[in-house]
């Protein structure tokens, strides 16, 4: 497949990226999903994301729970190893496949009921460990599988197709993530290829917990009059708060840009993430100003989008567990069963 | 003191039954009962210890309360000469130092009995018919530890020297056991040996020996170990090379894990203080099987321990990784239930649940491992069989197997390597061109696995806990559905093959056979043992180890006319797992013989029960 670029027949064969693979050994299966359900919309950003950045797909592990969002690992990536478990719980598996093998990259796709209402439990406990991951909610504030019940990312005051009105606060992900732990937090929207795109790059690159609420509107049971997570509603209130610019290790940094209204983010791999800044008192490296910022835009009836939150310092669960460098599942006996002389003096020591 | 020297001339001791020539050696019990928190654990154990270096079989129970302090609590120390170590009812000497429980706890004596107290307590005007040993503690103490707020923890080594004093423990043998418990700690060691001594000379100068009870040096305890169930179980796990742990703590598996933890750090740290295992305490008993299935499904040998309540919490998580076929051993020391139970009293009501734990057509395999050796093999056992057959694996333990000290031959290393099962490498699979994840290649139900990370772009499979077909893909199809379903069950039938078989005694001509498995089995073979003596009859044994059954406890049953089945819980959650798997004529074969009121099961309430079940 490298060679497919340097054919010198004239007849070009398909694009490849930096590792030699073809777009084509991103992909995954046909869709089972709505025709037009943001989540298929996720899934083919996801799909460049990893194609753009080179990423090789047998070194990526899909993860997710149960719900239509949790659905979608089947359709890309089918070169990776994939773990569709229970509902509400894949935290716990991505921990456990992460620690058995942290050399890998870990991708978690999970839904607003997955995650906020059933999964809460394990959503904040994952968040607090920064387990490096990236965990995508892909948000449409209704329960789609069962048939359009209200989700509690739902905005207060929303609609239901059947006219139910919805009448508790929404739970803002990105600021409990924030608050919690989480190292690289942002918001987009599954119709903001460009902003995703960039939000999904710089993920790849980042070491710690990614945390990516990404609003997509449910065509069937939540795209309405009404709905606070329709296509409509979100083009007509989405306010990014920086736009986003990825510039990944291998590609030069030559981008010309205008200092007084940028910030740039080194990421673990020496990537930058290039914000420039909307709102000019907006600095994602501030914990407290974050959540602020989510805070006033809630107040405001606004619903943000980019990254709210970047810490790049800050270690990772497996640095805190001190890990060695070779995958614990693949750890030879030599290494991992002590010998007899152990077992004896541990004998000794009892007698 | 010599026996000969004993003087009846006490008033109190009138009536006791005491005859110097009727000596009760290397054979009684022991129970202290103190206050929760007040440090009487350590001096248990040395008094425990002490008898040990005697050379003497031993047995140490903790009977504690679900509390940090300030409730009573009681240590009952058994010495047996026929190394007899289950629980025995009958308590022989009493160390009375809670003032709130000491009249309950002298009125629960037998004639003949001897109780040592604290002289304020004046037991001896509820007894006449028991030897009483009045000591001034505090004021023994007093003398002794200068320091006031040590004066409690220091109280307790002085009922140690007033016991083996009168018990006729050599010194030696205190001072052994305290160095091992105070070891690198001079000072402790010091204080406590010097309160001991202060006890022995107190009970020397002012208690003349007026009881039958005595400890004389035996041989039976060189090369023996002591040590409990939960320690040995986490010491199987890290020879058999746990990489993950997850855990929540809870009574009354928290030690397993700890002593897991204790030893990963000592063993399993490289030279460049890298840690080649990684441990979570979860935020709830989910989270932690949901992190042994992710860690088992990308390769690591994977574990969590938990008692009856996290068994309910992990219910949905068992239903996926026997689905799924993912590997992940799991340790239920089990407690009282039903709810929270009693979370400090031992039973064996978990098993039916977790033989089919989760929804659905759901089946899992049980380790029951019968002792603290069983504890050490079958927690390393465990690994290979979860890994070779691709399914969780359970090992059942429980309270008083967990926590209790327990005496037994050292363990002996497992030589045979690590069994990893059936995992496909990257050149596997240029071999073979790719694979099916779910495909029953060799017969015996089980499949082969890929791990997360292998090296070949037709390595990965989808897994999921919803339909699949051979190929991992989803299917709502009958014949898929069916395919899967049934194969599983052929692999369940390897698993009878792989599992530890069934022990059992007897000379297999006696018409009446017992089964029974776990901490169950001590009570049991004493049990029979007395049967055998008091009522000369024979009846043989079978100690089942593992779910699911081998075919030789079909043979068991069919060979005898009646079975009793012995177990720890109300419903006889065992009988009816074996009534599951006997044909009907065989089923009816099987009575139940049920202890679950806590307590760990004793002798005396089998032999009762048999007695009478037998009309003998």
């Amino acid at each position: 497949m490298a060679t497919a670029t340097a054919t010198p027949t004239g007849t070009p064969g398909p694009k490849v990226n930096r590792i030699g693979l073809p777009v084509l050994e991103y992909r995954g299966g046909k869709t089972t999903l709505c025709a037009g359900c943001g989540h298929n919309a996720i899934s083919e950003r996801i799909i460049d994301a990893l194609f753009e950045m080179g990423v090789q797909p047998e070194r990526v592990m899909k993860l997710s729970g149960i719900g239509c969002s949790s659905k979608s690992p089947a359709y890309f990536l089918s070169r990776a190893h994939s773990f569709n478990s229970v509902h509400g719980r894949m935290p716990s598996v991505a921990t456990g496949a992460v620690l058995a093998n942290h050399t890998m990259m870990a991708l978690g796709v999970s839904g607003d009921g997955d995650t906020a209402s059933i999964g809460m439990g394990q959503f904040v406990h994952m968040m607090r460990r920064n387990l490096p991951m990236i965990y995508i909610i892909e948000d449409n504030g209704v329960y789609g599988l069962t048939k359009g019940q209200f989700s509690a990312t739902a905005d207060i005051g929303s609609k239901l197709k059947t006219g139910v009105i919805n009448d508790l606060p929404a739970i803002d992900t990105c600021a409990m993530a924030i608050q919690l732990g989480a190292t690289f937090v942002g918001r987009s929207f599954s119709g903001d290829k460009k902003q995703l795109l960039s939000m999904l790059k710089a993920a790849v690159a980042h070491k710690g917990t990614v945390m990516l609420d990404v609003i997509s509107p449910c065509v069937t049971f939540n795209d309405h009059e009404g709905s606070t997570k329709s296509y409509k509603f979100m083009q007509e209130h989405d306010e990014p708060i920086n736009e986003l610019g990825f510039v990944p290790s291998f590609e030069e940094i030559d981008i010309e840009y205008d200092a007084g209204t940028t910030t740039d983010v080194t990421m673990h791999d020496g990537s930058s993430l290039r914000l420039r800044k909307l709102r000019e008192d907006f600095n994602p490296t501030d914990r407290v100003g974050s959540v602020r910022t989510l805070m006033e835009a809630h107040e405001n009836g606004e619903i943000l989008t980019g990254v709210f939150y970047i810490d790049t310092a800050k270690p990772t669960f497996t640095d805190l567990l001190n890990l060695v460098d070779r995958p614990l599942g693949t750890q030879p006996e030599s290494v991992t069963k002590p010998s007899a002389a152990v077992l004896q003096k541990v004998m000794a020591g009892l007698q | 003191m010599a026996t000969g020297d004993l003087a009846l001339g006490h008033e109190q001791s009138k009536s006791a039954v005491v005859d110097a020539q009727q000596r009760v050696v290397n054979d009684f019990s022991i129970q202290v009962a103190t206050v929760n928190g007040s440090g009487s654990q350590s001096a248990n154990s040395v008094l425990l210890k002490s008898i040990f270096n005697m050379g003497v079989p031993v047995s140490g129970k903790n009977l504690f309360p679900s509390n940090i302090a300030g409730l009573p609590t009681w240590y009952t120390i058994r010495a047996s000469k026929d190394g007899y170590v289950a629980r025995r009812k009958k308590i022989d000497i009493l160390v009375a130092m809670n003032a709130e429980t000491a009249r309950e706890d002298i009125l629960g004596l037998h004639s003949g009995s001897v109780a040592i107290y604290d002289e304020t307590l004046n037991l001896s005007q509820y007894r006449q018919d028991v030897v009483c040993y009045p000591v001034p503690f505090d004021k023994i103490t007093a003398a002794v530890c200068p320091e006031a707020r040590l004066r409690k923890l220091v109280k307790n080594m002085v009922y140690v020297g007033v016991v083996a004093h009168l018990l006729q423990i050599d010194m030696s043998s205190v001072e052994a056991a305290l160095a091992k418990q105070f070891a690198k700690k001079q000072k402790a060691l010091d204080l406590n040996f010097g309160a001991v001594r202060a006890g022995a000379e107190y009970a020397a100068e002012h208690l003349s020996k007026q009881d039958p009870f005595l400890i004389e040096r035996m041989n039976s305890t060189a090369g023996k170990i002591i040590i409990d169930g939960n320690s040995a179980a986490g010491l199987g796990a890290v020879f058999a090379g746990v990489t993950v742990v997850a855990w929540y703590p809870i009574t009354p598996s928290t030690s397993l894990v700890e002593a897991t933890i204790e030893y990963l750090k000592k063993f399993r740290v490289t030279e460049e203080g890298k840690a080649t295992f990684a441990v979570v305490q979860a935020e709830d008993e989910l989270a932690a099987i949901g992190m042994v299935l992710g860690a088992g499904w990308a390769g690591a040998r994977s574990m969590t321990a938990t008692s009856g309540p996290g068994i309910s919490l992990m219910a949905e998580f068992s239903g996926l990784g026997y689905f799924a076929e993912i590997p992940g051993v799991i340790f239920d020391v089990q407690r009282t239930g039903p709810s929270t139970g009693m979370p400090t009293r031992t039973s064996q009501a978990d098993l039916l649940s977790t033989a089919f734990l989760s929804h659905g057509d759901t089946k899992h395999v049980i380790l029951l491992p019968g002792s603290v050796k069983e504890c050490f093999e079958f927690g390393y056992a465990a690994f290979d069989l979860t890994e070779r057959l691709q399914t969780p694996v359970f090992v059942l333990s429980d309270l008083d197997l967990g926590m209790n000290n327990w005496m037994s031959d050292p363990f002996t290393y497992p030589e045979t390597p690590l069994d990893r099962g059936k995992v496909l490498t990257a050149e596997d699979l240029n071999r073979l061109g790719g694979f099916a994840r779910y495909a029953d290649v060799d017969g015996d139900g089980i499949g082969y696995r890929t791990l997360p990370g292998t090296d070949h772009p037709k390595a990965a499979y989808f897994t999921r806990g919803s339909g699949h077909n051979s190929k991992a893909g989803y299917t709502e199809k009958p014949e898929d559905y069916l395919e899967i379903m049934d194969r599983l069950i052929r692999k369940f039938d390897t698993a009878r093959t792989l599992v530890p078989a069934p022990v059992v005694t007897g000379n297999g001509k006696a018409s009446v056979g017992v089964i029974a498995y776990g901490s169950s089995d001590f009570a049991v073979v004493e049990a029979l043992d007395e049967l055998k003596k008091q009522h000369a009859v024979e009846v043989d044994y079978m100690r089942v180890r593992a779910y699911p059954f081998t075919q030789s406890v079909h043979e068991f049953v069919a060979s005898h006319e009646r079975i009793y089945v012995v177990e720890q819980d109300r419903d006889a959650q065992l009988a009816s797992l074996l009534k599951l798997d006997l044909a009907a004529d065989q089923a009816v074969k099987l009575h139940s013989i049920l202890h679950f009121n806590g307590l760990p099961i004793d002798a005396e309430s089998i032999l009762t029960e048999l007695v009478v079940k037998e009309g003998l």
